[in-house]
């Protein structure tokens, strides 16, 4: 509870960054970078998660206890995201989107 | 003082998050999203859930950003700006994003979140009982779905990457 | 006595069809005919034990043959009123093809050993003759109407695979799809047929159908229709499929051409078993004919075989092919049969047609058969079938000669031969219930003794050809078989059929009428003195003759030109009317239709298919404005 901030401050904040991170994931061009608007998305949402569980339940653990489990899941994607994304390049030298366009009509 | 201090950081993050996903140049934009994850770590720790403060520093800042910027320099030349996006794109992309923050804001506004005033303070003994435990409030079947989570993640991460025999 | 064993007949002859026509690739050529042989003995030998011990021991209590079920199973059960049977029906009838069937197939059997040798494809003759010889008892032996139209369909078949035996010959599959499509048009009538007789009747078994008094019933509930009763026309329909099957005019036209097959199938399928399934048929539902509203389907019968007859052996007095001479015969002897049973009555004395059709079936199966497997035995020492590629053969066959002059003395009547019997029973039996019909099958046996013995002296003696290869007698696989059925076709006419196969099912005693079978006789031999002057030596009086009659002979030296007359009807009136519009609209209205839906598919497709860009980030945006465009409809759904 940060005095004189209300609960609709924070999720007003965690909502814009929501939506940077949804604006990145359309405009970006570069696999890489996408990730990073994917990090900005779920750091929003572990960041909703415990700001309603301190204001509204104070003395519950749950979403404190899950945005854990978000950090350790939005770890776990990212290495794996990157991992592919290494092997990718090593196969075509790029990881540009335009470059991965082949599975369409 | 506290308010100060939150708007202050919350403008910080909104425009260190929109120059992470503006930025042509990959490395800048990977700094930026370092001080937004640092903002947010901030946050945690103004509402004294000081656990996950840290936990939010070691691991995205300490591992995952470290993790990307050893993939840029494996596969990007530094200092190399990316493509520049249509503008036409970045209008669409703007206007459903704006039109999406919109709607979120317009039903969180309208939506009566009943707070409750406590001081209490969550401690790390505490979020550990809870997470190994198996009562009413223990979480010990999600810690162990995670632990396997990560380990079949670890696997994959290696068997993906790895060069192949040949 | 353990009737069960007659389970084992049909089911053989099926054990031996799955046998080589899994195995056709595997079983060798003599092998297959072997095995065909010996499966076709065991049949043979438990059918005439079964048929003879029926007739002689245990058939007849108090002075009446038994219906003995002998077994019968629920086939298919679809409710307690609607269920099909398939069974075993033993009665004089049945009996009596139990004798024909298997003897003649069995015969052919052992003849073909020698016949196909050398010809593709013999194991593929002997799995398809098994297959008839299966179907052909199954319908002998049926329980009920529906069985008999299930098996009736299966000899159609195996008729057609046979016919179509030598299918690289473009008039051996033109030839097949004729006699299939043909009797498939008379078994539609079939099947209607016994689909009103099986509603009004509401069963299809024999014994229910052919009891008098069920019959009475029905004659008096029947629904009318156009001034005859339903009954009735069911009946005709049924007659419909017997004469599409038996090749009554004008649903003859299959048979001639079906002699593209070998000649081994001629003799079984196309002139001693499956062709007079027809009779059989009308035999089986007799009651039925003769009771119901006093016979007017009978007077269908009598008449149709009657004009069948007259005009086959017309035709016949100025064919050719040897075969086709014998088919047209054999038109003309079924014809007979059928014209039999039409002037038949029901009882005692009464019932003499009945049992004179059922007399000549017998017969006529043992001579007709020998005739086409000595002409068999012709066409494999000459090849050919036609008479003027013949002549002079008494010398080089001896065997076949003999046999052949046994078998066309019993069809024309002479006695002491089997067709003079049966022949005499049948006149007997029209002279005394219609003159005009009596008259034309008197006519007839002056013919069929003339063309009979026209192709006799044609082939046997004429003049003396040099031939290529010198003809030379068939092996003894084909002159056993020749033997054997000359035998019976100059004594079984000795068989007190009178005894054993009546309406009623009693015995009752013929003599016979010397009178009339002395005026029989007596045209019979004209004919053979006629031929005789045309034909014993080589002269130019048929010719000669021929010229006289013109355009008579043109005629039928053309068959009535039904085909053409067919050709005609289906051709120039139902394709090019009905069909074609149908056709074209078919083509451009219906499909251009459904293409019209699939092109502009296509189009649609091609003009949007820039949505399905490839990139994910194009998909995610699509999912996020529909997401929430979605989502703003529910709110102010929700809320208002």
């Amino acid at each position: 509870m940060i005095n004189g901030v209300s609960i609709y401050e924070i999720l007003t904040l965690t909502s814009i960054m929501f939506f940077i991170g949804v604006y990145g994931f359309f405009t970006r061009k570069n696999l890489i970078a996408m990730l990073v608007s994917v990090e900005l998305i779920l750091n929003s949402a572990a960041v909703n998660f415990v700001i309603i569980n301190k204001y509204m339940f104070p003395g519950k653990l749950g979403g404190d206890i899950f945005s854990i489990f978000i950090i350790a899941v939005a770890a776990a994607e990212t290495a794996l995201a990157l991992a592919i994304i290494i092997n990718l390049y090593r196969l075509i030298m790029s990881v540009k989107t335009k470059d991965l366009e082949t599975m369409k009509y | 003082m506290e308010r100060v201090f939150f708007y202050f950081i919350a403008v910080a993050i909104i425009v260190f998050a929109f120059m992470a996903v503006t930025n042509r140049n990959m490395m800048r934009s990977i700094i930026y999203l370092l001080f937004v994850l640092i903002g947010v770590s901030s946050i945690y720790f103004m509402i004294e859930y000081n656990f996950l403060g840290a936990v939010q520093l070691t691991v995205y800042a300490g591992g995952i950003i470290i993790l990307y910027i050893n993939s840029i320099m494996l596969i990007e030349k530094i200092g190399t700006p990316m493509e520049k996006v249509k503008t036409v794109r970045k209008v669409v992309a703007g206007i459903i994003s704006v039109f999406g923050l919109a709607l979120t804001l317009f039903a969180i506004y309208s939506y009566p979140f009943q707070t409750v005033k406590s001081g209490n303070v969550t401690t790390v003994s505490q979020i550990g009982q809870a997470l190994l435990g198996y009562g009413n409030n223990g979480y010990v079947l999600p810690f162990e779905v995670i632990s396997i989570l990560l380990l079949a993640a670890m696997v994959g991460a290696i068997m993906i990457a790895k060069t192949e025999k040949k | 006595m353990n009737l069960n064993l007659m389970i084992l007949i049909p089911l053989i002859p099926l054990a031996v069809f799955l046998l080589l026509g899994i195995f056709f690739r595997r079983i060798k050529e003599p092998v297959s005919g072997y095995i065909g042989v010996a499966g076709l003995t065991i049949v043979s030998l438990i059918s005439f034990y079964i048929a003879i011990s029926y007739f002689l021991d245990f058939g007849l209590v108090n002075g009446e043959y038994q219906k003995i079920i002998v077994f019968r199973s629920t086939w298919i059960h679809f409710t307690d009123n609607l269920k099909i049977e398939m069974g075993i029906l033993l009665d004089p009838l049945s009996a009596v093809m139990l004798i024909v069937v298997p003897l003649i197939s069995w015969m052919v059997h052992i003849y073909s050993l020698g016949y196909m040798k050398g010809e593709g494809g013999f194991t593929r003759f002997y799995a398809f003759l098994s297959l008839f010889t299966f179907s052909m008892l199954g319908l002998v032996l049926s329980v009920n109407i529906f069985q008999i139209y299930i098996f009736w369909e299966l000899v159609g078949v195996s008729s057609y695979s046979l016919i179509g035996f030598y299918y690289k010959k473009k008039s051996a599959v033109l030839a097949a799809k004729k006699a299939f499509i043909v009797t498939r048009f008379a078994d539609l009538g079939f099947l209607i047929g016994l689909l009103i007789l099986s509603y009004f009747a509401g069963t299809f078994d024999f014994l229910t159908l052919t009891n008098l008094d069920f019959i009475q019933t029905l004659n008096g509930q029947a629904v009318t229709f156009m001034g005859l009763s339903v009954i009735t026309w069911a009946l005709i329909l049924i007659f419909m499929g017997g004469a599409g099957k038996s090749a009554m005019f004008p649903l003859h036209i299959w048979l001639p051409d079906a002699m593209e097959g070998p000649t081994p199938v001629s003799a079984l399928i196309h002139a001693a078993t499956m062709v007079v399934a027809g009779v059989f048929l009308v035999a089986r539902l007799f009651p039925m004919f003769y009771f119901i509203e006093d016979g007017i389907a009978l007077e269908v019968v009598a008449y149709v075989g009657a004009f069948t007859t007259l005009f086959a052996a017309v035709i016949a007095l100025t064919q050719y092919d040897i075969k086709r001479v014998l088919a047209f015969s054999t038109m003309s002897q079924i014809g007979y049969m059928m014209l039999a049973l039409g002037v038949s009555g029901y009882g005692e004395h009464e019932g003499l047609g009945y049992m004179a059709s059922m007399f000549h079936l017998f017969t006529h199966a043992m001579f007709k058969a020998l005739l086409f497997l000595g002409a068999g035995a012709i066409i494999h020492a000459v090849h050919s079938n036609f008479m003027q590629d013949m002549g002079g053969l008494r010398k080089h066959l001896p065997v076949t000669h003999i046999t052949f002059l046994v078998a066309a003395l019993a069809i024309s009547g002479i006695p002491p031969f089997a067709g003079f019997f049966s022949k005499d029973e049948i006149l007997a039996a029209a002279f005394e219930h219609n003159k005009l019909i009596w008259f034309t099958g008197f006519i007839v046996a002056g013919m069929t003794a003339f063309y009979m013995f026209r192709l006799y002296f044609r082939i046997f003696w004429w003049n003396d050809p040099e031939y290529k290869h010198k003809p030379h007698e068939a092996p003894k696989t084909m002159t056993v078989p020749l033997m054997i059925l000359a035998f019976m076709a100059a004594f079984s006419g000795f068989i007190p059929f009178s005894d054993f196969v009546s309406t009623d099912y009693s015995p009752f005693h013929t003599h016979i009428e010397w009178g009339l079978a002395g005026a029989s006789v007596g045209i019979g031999v004209l004919g053979i003195l006629l031929a005789v002057l045309f034909y014993k030596k080589e002269n130019d009086l048929s010719d000669r003759f021929a010229r006289a009659f013109g355009i008579f002979y043109k005629w039928t030296f053309n068959k009535f030109y039904i085909d053409e007359l067919y050709f005609f009807i289906t051709k120039k009136i139902i394709f090019k009317n009905i069909s074609a519009p149908f056709a074209w609209f078919d083509r451009h209205i219906v499909d251009g239709t459904m293409n019209g839906i699939g092109n502009s598919t296509v189009w649609i497709s091609e003009k949007i298919k820039g949505l399905q860009s490839g990139r994910v980030q194009d998909y995610a945006m699509y999912f996020v404005s529909g997401a929430t465009v979605i989502s703003m409809i529910l709110w102010f759904l929700l809320n208002n």
